[in-house]
């Protein structure tokens, strides 16, 4: 039964004399090979070298914190209720006298986990979030050996200080301001 | 023979009903039901002279009866209105109605600090759904809000007066409800605030009804403060045998554990009749002591309407699929990682809590595991 009308039928000839010794063969398949030496690498040299990432790429999600370190979170649970994949849990926490250096209103989240595992990092926290609390950052959530490292606590999730650690807070932050500037602009 | 009534027919929204006569145009509209019905941030059926304050429920009257057909000349709050034989009443039809309710909701939202993300009230904010139907995006007024000294209503209460849109609810509960009224509204104008006299915590037996009646989160449960979000809360009818109130409530369970007990609420946001019919105020043993779920007959879910964000989560008529891992292979399967092992959250017993959870309660947690 004929399906289509590409079928080829094989050539079963003998070989010609070019064809036996090889050579044309040979010296067309080097060609091929060294006009590969002159042109653009396919690949790149990770991790010393990246690849430029797109301007809405999502990753791994941090915790923002205000310019004077406070924490913006106020575990409103419109992360945990936007999430389609249910991968937001927190504990919120009423804000004791003294603590008002710590987080920014009288609620705050005492507990927030993410659970990699189930993120599909979609982006709808961020887009949820009422405080500019939650952003996902230019970075993998790394690989690792064990399944309970994929659970994301505060330690793992919170911004560097702006003020003990502004190194590690501007680069933590990364495209987050460039990114609400053009968000602001479109608007 | 007993003589028969005459009814009244008023026509809303080109929508005819006979009703009796009596009967404000508010509570006619609620009977047709639906989107007819004008919004209502103060009038409360159960409770006697509220209403009028809010001014949320305006309606343009175009026919004022049959005797006298001329239209009223401005919008009429339709709580306080009463209908007329041939009254012909515009709501949602009428476009003056529309850009008054969006000017009220403005004027509401002046001084209301929108701070939703904390509030237990969100959610179930009466005020948060008409901002949401008729509010602007952004406010016009440019001068600060007010704000208030904080006052103490006792242990029970929590009390954020930046957040009361002064609708006098709680007001009236206090007196009507409770023997005594020990809180009134202090000042006026813009400096009208709600206060107990002299200081003076709430102790009276049926004073948490207050919590319930309240539109906005002005009046909260500080045994609920901040435990949960509502929606993330489960809604279940239950009761008990309770020697001052009807003990019909409603409980807002998350797990096994009873996070919070209200009254139960009908399809406009207010108290319920019992089954013996009457209001089913509760009283504060019931809403604040009764945590537990050994205190409590569970009746079954509530009915919540589909639409509320309550009924995230919470599906109706669902099978369960059946397991049949364990019965093919013999052996339950490996779980690989059990989360309750691993996560953080929920290790937290709240509903043992007296008020919100602190950061003392997290750090003695560390200690305990």
């Amino acid at each position: 039964m004929q399906l289509t009308n590409r079928a080829k039928q094989v050539d079963r000839k003998p070989l010609n004399i070019a064809e036996k010794i090889y050579l044309p063969a040979v010296l067309k398949g080097m060609g091929i090979t060294l006009s590969h030496i002159f042109k653009k690498k396919a690949t790149i040299k990770f991790p010393e070298e990246t690849r430029p990432f797109s301007p809405v790429f999502r990753g791994l999600h941090i915790l923002n914190r205000d310019e004077e370190g406070r924490e913006n979170c106020t575990a409103c649970g419109l992360c945990a209720v936007a999430c389609p994949a249910e991968a937001i849990t927190m504990d919120a926490a009423e804000r004791l006298p003294g603590e008002e250096h710590l987080y920014r209103e009288e609620k705050y989240a005492a507990k927030y986990e993410i659970n990699m595992l189930r993120c599909i990092f979609c982006g709808l926290c961020e887009e949820a979030c009422p405080k500019d609390a939650i952003y996902l950052t230019e970075t993998f959530a790394p690989a690792n050996y064990s399944r309970q490292s994929f659970i994301y606590g505060k330690d793992n999730l919170v911004i560097p200080h702006p003020k003990e650690n502004p190194e590690a807070f501007t680069k933590a932050k990364g495209l987050i301001d460039e990114r609400k500037a053009k968000a602001n602009q479109e608007k | 023979m007993a003589e028969e009534k005459k009814l009244f027919k008023v026509t809303i929204d080109n929508i005819t009903i006979e009703v009796e006569p009596g009967t404000s145009i508010l509570n006619a509209a609620r009977q047709i039901g639906g989107d007819v019905t004008p919004p209502a941030m103060c009038y409360y059926s159960k409770l006697k002279d509220s209403g009028g304050k809010c001014r949320t429920c305006l309606v343009e009257v175009a026919a004022g009866s049959t005797a006298d057909p001329r239209p009223m000349p401005k919008l009429v709050a339709s709580c306080r209105t009463n209908v007329m034989d041939g009254m012909v009443v515009k709501n949602i039809t009428s476009d003056r109605v529309t850009d008054a309710r969006n000017g009220v909701v403005e004027f509401l939202l002046i001084n209301h600090p929108l701070d939703c993300p904390i509030c237990d009230q969100a959610g179930e904010c009466h005020l948060q759904d008409l901002s949401y139907e008729h509010g602007k995006g952004a406010s016009r007024y440019e001068f600060k809000r007010r704000t208030f000294d904080k006052h103490d209503l006792g242990p029970y209460i929590q009390l954020h007066m930046t957040r009361c849109i002064l609708c006098y609810r709680c007001v009236y509960t206090a007196d009507q409800v409770s023997n005594e009224r020990r809180h009134g509204i202090l000042s006026r104008g813009d400096h009208s605030e709600i206060a107990t006299y002299i200081e003076k915590s709430l102790d009276n037996d049926f004073i948490g009804n207050v919590i319930d009646v309240c539109p906005v989160g002005a009046l909260t449960d500080k045994t609920f403060r901040f435990k949960n979000r509502v929606w993330f809360t489960k809604p279940v009818d239950a009761h008990c045998n309770c020697d001052k109130c009807s003990g019909e409530v409603q409980l807002w369970m998350r797990g096994d554990e009873v996070l919070r007990v209200t009254a139960r609420k009908d399809e406009w946001g207010e108290v319920k009749d019992t089954t013996k019919g009457e209001p089913g105020w509760i009283c504060n043993t019931c809403r604040f002591e009764r945590k537990k779920i050994s205190d409590w007959v569970i009746e079954g879910p509530t009915q919540i309407n589909r639409h509320s964000v309550i009924s995230q989560g919470h599906y109706v008529g669902v099978k369960k699929p059946n397991e049949t891992v364990a019965k093919v292979m013999g052996r339950n399967p490996k779980l690989l990682m059990d989360i309750k092992d691993v996560s953080e959250v929920n290790q937290v017993e709240l509903s043992e809590l007296k008020g919100p959870a602190t950061s003392q309660v997290f750090k003695q947690l560390k200690k305990g595991n």
